[in-house]
């Protein structure tokens, strides 16, 4: 209702000119910007703006809300809103790697909650939390829609099918062994 | 305008008199790593001197996804299942001989004859990231009739005639909707193709989207011919990253062949279609949620009326149907409306994906005519619940619909039926249930994704499904009393109908189905503090047999 119809909007508007990029070299704003250049910075390029935001930076910080929230002219308390009424967005950094498990009926009925069970015996994390080291996120899903290869989780954007908590231990001792020093992943 | 369809649904691109081997790359085949076996097949054919009669192509889905990665060999109709790279060499070598035996599948099992596919008639069939093999397929058919030969009311008489409803859950009669957006008067229209599929246990939508594109974006073109509108949107889930890159490849390729963009077919007609990502609501599934959400909002319902056929996105009038739906319309405009009418029942006609997940043997995709039964669909085609275990019941329509016993087996499937015995059609989710699951916690899971999908707009919605949470918690915890069932059902009633919106009004529909066959299992947790099927760690734990004792 608040939002306008986008034929009837005249020239897009540009930002305004005050706004800067929280960290103007960063080339990933760029990404940013053309998403909101290519909605002619209107507020209703705000949920897809997002996505950009969070694919370039893998979650959505404080800085980069209030970015979006000066550039696309949309009060901070909405894109607050926004941002955390939708499931998909995180405002925490993510570990180096993530395990999505999935909470779907079928995988609920194939023992989802005995997968939860061993990552919290392997690494004792619950969902939504990553470990101390910042190399494994655990988060949930509500359907991946693999349905027919019930239970499966999704490590690092694959999807493994037909998964059992042995195996899915094993893979996130794997994870924790190795990996980038823990230096690195921290985020600032 | 019509190109002639190739013989044998297989265009293939070997020569003539040669071998396609169709590999499936939907997701379900894909996580079975059917792109490195596609891969090792190229890499045999090309090692083995092959490529002038064998080629491989990866197509959408096959349907059995628990067999994946699934491949069939045309033309010969040889169909393997769970490949390996290192099968490769034994498939290339054995297309024009005797099949490799150890995978073969039964191309004729039930489980493939027994469907009736069209929605599903490309899937599996043709290259879905290809515009040739859609074209081949008489795609693209029926919107050069709709737009170069029939009226838009005549259209929209056409899909009255067909008989078909709308295919998302509720069965709104499409016509009657594509009617009430044609007559409404506005300078600009919208269609929107709901393809938030948020039901867990649900994949039908991913399934089409992945497999046949073309055949959604071409449905949604004759719609906005029939209604009058030349922008659409797709609404599509986030968590779906192939159906959103299929989808895009296929906007584009149609925008560059005339199919979509302006001048449609030679004509004046110019529809445009463009990708909305939905970000993992459950609520954005309903319209006026999803009408929110793609204005850039928090998805939350507003009341109806007005309805978005009168005011949608932006206030103007707007037609939202399902992707299942939109993927009906094109063979409804080749075929004609009678010939749709003359499948299923004399309520509900065609046919419906259902996706068939849980503790049943063949799971995957099926296409069924309406009217079929619960057994035929469960044992003929499901293959029956594997390791000997028991049958107890089989979950529709997701966290609305129902949970439905034994005792429904031979029920046919169609919108009256499922309603009248407590649950719904919902948008095609089917999963089975054997005696290794409690119905109680079945309950209290879709009690719980209600409670944290609840939007928050409405106090019965946002306060009475935690409530009820709360009280299925305790029972399954052990601890609840009579008294907690007599306010549970309490709840159910005042929740069903005092929510705003679809998800609220249907939330109690699983408690209720359950409580309405599986009561003694209630009973079990509260009076014996026992879960008869051993799935709850009640407070104090105890067996069937101490309460026997």
């Amino acid at each position: 209702m608040q939002s306008r119809q986008p034929a009837l909007e005249g020239k897009p508007s540009a930002p305004s000119p005050n706004v800067a990029a929280p960290v103007a070299d960063d080339k990933r704003w760029k990404l940013v910007n053309a998403t909101m250049r290519r909605h002619g910075y209107q507020s209703h390029a705000l949920i897809e703006t997002l996505h950009t935001v969070q694919e370039a930076f893998g979650y959505l910080d404080d800085d980069s809300l209030r970015y979006v929230s000066a550039a696309l002219k949309v009060p901070y308390s909405k894109v607050y809103g926004v941002a955390t009424f939708y499931h998909f967005f995180t405002l925490k950094p993510q570990g180096e790697h993530t395990c999505v498990v999935c909470m779907g009926t079928a995988c609920y009925i194939k023992g989802a909650p005995a997968l939860l069970a061993g990552i919290r015996e392997a690494i004792g994390v619950e969902s939504g939390q990553t470990t101390d080291n910042g190399r494994v996120s655990v988060l949930s899903a509500r359907c991946i829609g693999s349905c027919g290869l019930a239970p499966a989780v999704v490590l690092d954007g694959e999807v493994a099918g037909r998964m059992n908590a042995k195996d899915l231990k094993d893979r996130l001792a794997g994870w924790m062994a190795s990996g980038r020093a823990v230096e690195e992943v921290v985020p600032q | 305008m019509r190109e002639e369809p190739v013989m044998n649904g297989a265009n293939s691109a070997a020569a003539p008199g040669g071998y396609t081997i169709d590999i499936c790359m939907a997701a379900g085949c894909l996580s079975c790593q059917a792109d490195l076996v596609k891969d090792a097949l190229e890499k045999e054919i090309s090692k083995h001197g092959l490529g002038d009669t064998c080629s491989v192509r990866g197509v959408g889905c096959l349907g059995l996804c628990m067999a994946g990665p699934l491949i069939v060999v045309e033309p010969t109709g040889v169909m393997y299942g769970s490949a390996v790279s290192a099968d490769a060499e034994a498939i290339v070598k054995s297309v024009s001989g005797a099949p490799v035996k150890r995978l073969e599948l039964n191309a004729q099992q039930p489980f493939f004859s027994r469907q009736v596919k069209i929605v599903l008639e490309n899937s599996g069939r043709i290259d879905p990231e290809k515009l040739e093999d859609y074209l081949a397929q008489d795609g693209y058919a029926a919107l050069s009739t709709a737009v170069t030969e029939m009226t838009p009311p005549g259209v929209v008489n056409r899909i009255l005639k067909s008989g078909i409803r709308g295919r998302g859950g509720a069965g709104y009669p499409t016509g009657l909707k594509w009617g009430t957006v044609a007559k409404s008067t506005g300078a600009q229209k919208y269609v929107i193709c709901n393809a938030d599929e948020g039901d867990p246990g649900a994949f039908m939508d991913r399934a089409v989207l992945e497999s046949d594109p073309h055949r959604v974006l071409e449905g949604m073109a004759i719609a906005g011919y029939a209604v009058g509108a030349s922008q659409g949107y797709i609404y599509v889930r986030a968590e779906y990253p192939l159906a959103v890159k299929r989808l895009k490849n296929a906007i584009r390729q149609a925008e560059r062949a005339g199919y979509l963009g302006s001048n449609i077919c030679g004509t004046d007609f110019r529809f445009n279609v463009d990708i909305r990502l939905g970000a993992g609501a459950f609520v954005c599934g309903e319209e006026t949620a999803l009408i929110s959400s793609i204005e850039g909002n928090r998805g939350i319902p507003r009341p109806r009326p007005p309805f978005p056929a009168a005011k949608g996105l932006w206030n103007s009038p707007t037609l939202i149907n399902n992707v299942e739906t939109f993927a009906n319309i094109a063979p409804i405009v080749r075929n004609g409306g009678e010939w749709f009418a003359s499948i299923g029942t004399e309520k509900s006609k065609g046919t419906k994906v259902f996706a068939l997940a849980g503790r049943v043997s063949n799971t995957g995709l099926v296409e069924v005519p309406m009217g079929i039964t619960l057994r035929e669909i469960l044992y003929d085609i499901g293959g029956g619940i594997p390791d000997g275990k028991k049958f107890k019941a089989v979950q529709t329509g997701g966290p609305s619909g129902g949970c439905l016993p034994e005792q429904f087996l031979d029920m046919a499937v169609d919108y009256e039926s499922l309603a009248k015995a407590g649950s719904i059609m919902g948008s095609g989710g089917m999963i089975v249930m054997d005696e290794t699951s409690c119905m109680v916690d079945v309950a209290r899971f879709f009690m719980e994704f209600c409670m944290t999908e609840s939007c928050g707009k409405c106090v019965p919605c946002r306060v009475g499904t935690c409530q009820m949470h709360d009280i299925l918690a305790k029972i399954t915890g052990g601890t609840a009393t009579m008294r907690d069932l007599d306010l549970l059902e309490e709840l159910c009633d005042t929740v069903k109908s005092c929510s705003l919106c679809g998800l609220g009004q249907t939330s109690p529909n699983p408690v209720l189905s359950t409580l309405r066959y599986f009561r003694d299992e209630y009973m079990a947790h509260i009076q014996d503090h026992v879960c008869p099927a051993g799935v709850c760690q009640m407070k104090p734990a105890r067996t069937l047999a101490e309460v026997a004792a």
